[in-house]
């Protein structure tokens, strides 16, 4: 009970003290990004407007969380240590994994509320962008057939909000939470906030490419030994982010089965988990 | 290095070791349903640059398809249908099961860019005019195919394929096919069905399969009673010599 109340203390702590840092301003930014979207956007056409609504607000929502989780968990560790809280803090009864599991779960809540933010905006604006052109084909279908006007209404309906897209933007969450969790687990090596968010860059590059380092090494194609040793290598130690990049595809319209949503998850969660129990196993010997 | 970051690389790579049952099933399961269908080739990093294909590598590829289609109707403003062509070929490339793309891709050429090469006051000779107009309505014809091959599983493309080859093309029993494809499918608008008799009518060797389509369809009720189809119904049954006590009210 105690563990808990000072993990939920901690966590609480880390997602006060983000939102005061003023994390969320970047939210301006993805209003502003809407907006002139939906400027430049009167141009196009129906189906293209909607269609880069989707591309560029989930992929705003993609890239600023991506850039919260690294950032805002590489900062804390040195910072922490910087202005001395770590030693107040450890110096209590507060194991050091519950130190670690307070910080993690401040930010996956701060990275959750972010994603809660843009969600809303986003869905306010495709929202308001449906109305206005269900209104217009409305207006310049008066007196068509029913039949034809209710086609014409679901052709507009169908391009704007489908149920598909949450289970895309609770993919960009879970993905956001495993690379803070590995940003976790590379802080616990490090020595500077700087190593750990170009390592963890660099890992998030690295592992988009895991998916095909494990191809080439489980395929047993006929090459150099080091060649196959490498791809082994990356295959597995990095996270196969690849497997969590299904937004783009379910923008596009395809539908995400419940099975596949549900075992990327679990992907998801059990990397979060291993990320994180190895940290706390590094950072359990780390000389303070 | 101290046995606690050893034993983290070791666990690690066990932990590695120990999923990859898992990423092997969420890729079958993904291919399964239409997911991670993109191939990012080198053809494509030449297209896109070097900052584009890192961008598409790392989960980016929506946005930068959009930025891409942005840049493609500035071109389109600017009646550059080369440029709007290969900019076309690119989004398609990195978003392949948005049929917006393939759609509207196709749209721009067969229609916008084969009008502006028959309209081309540069070019004197109407044979090269009309050889243009050609090389565009297959273009857009190519757009819509490869859409198809990576949308098997909608019926969009091959509803505006059927329309392509019915106005552009005049091919009847090409475009026949197509609109009796897209109405395989059960979320396909109801007119889809009229539109794959009518075009089976003027389809040679196809009348008596195009009279029982649309007879079929008359049978369905009102809805699908319109001038077009009880005329054309009429007209097929004369030429069909269907008997009087047979035909349609």
């Amino acid at each position: 009970m105690k563990v808990s109340g000072a993990t939920l203390a901690i966590g609480v702590n880390t997602f006060t003290e983000l939102v005061r840092q003023k994390v969320f301003f970047f939210l301006l930014i993805f209003a502003l990004l809407m907006i002139a979207n939906s400027a430049f956007m009167a141009k196009l056409s129906f189906q293209e407007q909607f269609q880069m609504l989707k591309d560029i607000s989930l992929g705003a929502m993609a890239v600023f969380s991506s850039l919260i989780a690294i950032l805002a968990t590489a900062n804390f560790l040195p910072k922490d240590m910087e202005d001395r809280t770590i030693y107040t803090l450890l110096a209590k009864p507060v194991p050091r994994h519950i130190y670690l599991l307070g910080k993690l779960l401040g930010i996956i809540a701060l990275l959750g509320a972010a994603i809660l933010l843009m969600s809303a905006l986003f869905l306010a604006v495709l929202w308001f962008r449906e109305s206005g052109v269900l209104a217009e084909t409305r207006a310049s279908m008066e007196g068509a057939p029913p039949e034809e006007i209710a086609l014409a209404i679901k052709e507009v309906t169908d391009a704007t909000f489908n149920a598909n897209l949450m289970p895309g933007i609770a993919m960009i969450f879970i993905k956001a939470a495993l690379l803070a969790s590995l940003t976790l687990f590379l802080s616990a090596f490090a020595t500077s906030s700087i190593f750990t968010i170009l390592m963890a860059t660099a890992l998030y590059f690295i592992g988009h490419l895991q998916a095909t380092a494990r191809e080439y090494w489980l395929a047993g194609i006929d090459v150099e030994w080091w060649s196959r040793l490498l791809a082994a290598a990356v295959a597995l130690l990095f996270p196969d982010l690849q497997a969590f990049n299904l937004t783009d595809d379910i923008i596009a319209g395809t539908a995400i089965p419940l099975a596949l949503f549900l075992n990327t998850a679990a992907l998801g969660a059990l990397y979060i988990c291993v990320y994180f129990a190895l940290a706390a196993l590094v950072f359990s010997g780390r000389e303070l | 290095m101290s046995w606690r970051k050893c034993a983290a690389l070791v666990l690690l790579a066990l932990f590695g070791a120990s999923v990859l049952p898992l990423q092997g099933l969420l890729e079958r399961e993904g291919a399964a349903a239409h997911f991670h269908k993109t191939t990012l080739s080198l053809d494509l990093r030449e297209r896109i640059g070097q900052a584009g294909f890192l961008a598409a590598l790392s989960g980016f590829r929506s946005p930068l398809a959009a930025l891409l289609w942005i840049e493609a109707h500035t071109a389109w403003e600017n009646t550059e249908w080369g440029r709007m062509a290969g900019l076309f070929e690119t989004v398609t490339r990195l978003q392949p099961r948005s049929l917006t793309y393939w759609d509207m891709a196709a749209w721009h050429m067969a229609w916008n860019a084969s009008t502006a090469a028959m309209q081309n006051e540069k070019q004197p000779s109407e044979a090269l005019r009309i050889r243009a107009q050609r090389g565009y309505f297959q273009l857009g014809r190519d757009f819509l195919e490869r859409g198809i091959l990576n949308n098997p599983d909608r019926h969009q493309l091959y509803l505006q394929l059927g329309i392509l080859l019915r106005d552009k093309f005049e091919d009847h029993c090409a475009a026949a096919e197509a609109f009796l494809k897209a109405a395989e499918f059960p979320d396909a608008p109801p007119y889809v069905e009229r539109f794959a008799g009518y075009e089976m009518a003027k389809c040679p060797g196809r009348e008596r399969e195009a009279y029982e389509h649309l007879r079929r369809l008359y049978e369905q009720g009102e809805n699908q009673r319109l001038p077009s189809l009880v005329n054309l119904l009429r007209e097929m049954e004369n030429k069909l010599d269907i008997p009087a006590e047979g035909r349609v009210e």
